[in-house]
């Protein structure tokens, strides 16, 4: 059986950390190809439904990165982002999801190998994890017909 | 009782109030249920004992009992945390509502505007600050929690009575409804389910007021509270925010400050 390869979705801001995987690709760095990165145009677009959409159709990691605190194209949409994952990151906790499964990150347009770092040590421990079971197995009793007794 | 009677008889009587929402005998001796009395002579319709436990706030934002005029509601505390929030959120003005409040050993209170609810609610605590079943829960493994939560989930049959009872679950068009894109699958299976409870506790975290009207009624009991009690005490000892004991609070989700602190974005 081949080598588990971990499904990744990344959640970036168009400003920062999407400028910043761009760096890394001039820059000719290498990193690892499990990740799809998804531009939005700040973390504070990214709406928490979207981290359980990527769950539901089969990722098995989520990275979300954007502007460092006091970065932000719109002054402050990383501010509320980071209010948001505090409590989204505890309640995917408390319902018992391995929060090591999502990654949150602040990475610069002039950051291209602190992207390739993320990223390759994102991968590194989705590997060790395996597949993100969990949400598969329920993703697995949807396409269950239902009983009828 | 009779006290409260009697001043609902005024209130209609005067005209200061189209209706009020109240505790009326429900279907049979163990029931109440909530009455809309517009008729001073109804007003003997009303009851209030330890049956009434209904946060009967939650009409206030329909717009079948907006279309009735002015309201006066019998508020328990939660009801009256439940008013403070509506008010933050812009739902309520100032003057808008006549509040019956009912402390919670049983009496009659006299509560004229917001600052006198703000001062009665700060002496109330809240069940999330002591909940034994939070403490049980956080000391399980991930795993456990996962296992009683995908258990519990897996009950659900998407009636939505969670967001019918809920009093800051408003909105006119909710996104569980929306169906391009379809943020969460309609049939009432486990993934589906831990979507729209996830999806309904970060809806209410830095607003629930914790009135427990959600897993009251739910009709397999599960038991939602946790979820928005564990959200509310993070929002307290991360932000330092409590939600309805403040008819002028910040929403926690649409405030911040640059020192926010966290421990887990590199």
């Amino acid at each position: 059986m081949s080598e588990f390869e971990p499904k990744i979705t990344a959640f970036v801001c168009n400003w920062c950390t999407y400028a910043g995987a761009d760096l890394t690709g001039t820059s000719r760095i290498k990193y690892a190809t499990n990740v799809r990165a998804i531009r939005l145009p700040c973390t504070g677009r990214i709406d928490f439904m979207l981290v359980l959409k990527a769950f539901a159709q089969g990722a098995d990691g989520v990275i979300i990165s954007g502007c460092h605190p006091g970065d932000c194209h719109y002054t402050a949409g990383n501010y509320h982002a980071r209010r948001r994952w505090v409590l989204f990151r505890s309640l995917l906790g408390f319902v018992g999801v391995d929060t090591r499964r999502i990654k949150f990150a602040w990475v610069s347009a002039a950051e291209g190998a602190k992207w390739a770092d993320l990223v390759n040590e994102t991968v590194a421990e989705i590997r060790q994890l395996g597949p993100f079971k969990q949400y598969q197995e329920l993703l697995a009793l949807r396409h269950q017909p239902i009983e009828v007794a | 009782m009779e006290e409260l009677r009697a001043k609902a008889k005024e209130l209609l009587a005067a005209g200061t109030v189209k209706v009020v929402v109240g505790y009326g005998e429900g279907s049979d001796k163990y029931r109440a249920r909530a009455v809309f009395v517009r008729k001073a002579e109804q007003a003997d319709k009303l009851i209030c004992d330890a049956r009434c436990q209904q946060n009967l706030a939650v009409y206030l934002t329909r717009s079948e009992v907006k279309a009735m005029g002015k309201p006066a509601v019998v508020a328990r505390p939660p009801a009256m945390r439940t008013l403070l929030q509506l008010a933050a959120e812009r739902q309520l003005a100032p003057g808008d509502v006549v509040v019956l409040g009912i402390s919670a050993d049983g009496k009659l209170l006299d509560l004229p505007d917001f600052k006198a609810i703000e001062s009665y609610v700060a002496t109330v605590p809240m069940d999330w600050e002591s909940n034994p079943e939070l403490a049980r829960l956080e000391a399980m493994s991930s795993e456990e929690r996962w296992a009683y939560w995908k258990e519990q989930f897996s009950h659900c049959i998407k009636c939505y009575a969670c967001r019918s009872s809920c009093p800051l679950c408003y909105c006119s068009r909710c996104t569980v409804e929306c169906n391009q894109p379809q943020w969460i699958f309609a049939a009432p299976h486990t993934l589906g389910n831990l979507e729209w409870h996830v999806m309904r506790a970060m809806h209410l975290a830095g607003r629930c007021i914790d009135c427990g009207s959600c897993s009251d009624a739910c009709p397999v009991g599960i038991p939602l509270n946790l979820l928005t009690q564990m959200l509310a005490r993070e929002v307290k000892s991360d932000f330092d925010q409590v939600a309805g004991l403040s008819a002028d609070s910040e929403y926690a989700l649409s405030s911040f400050k640059p020192d926010d602190k966290e421990d887990f974005i590199r």
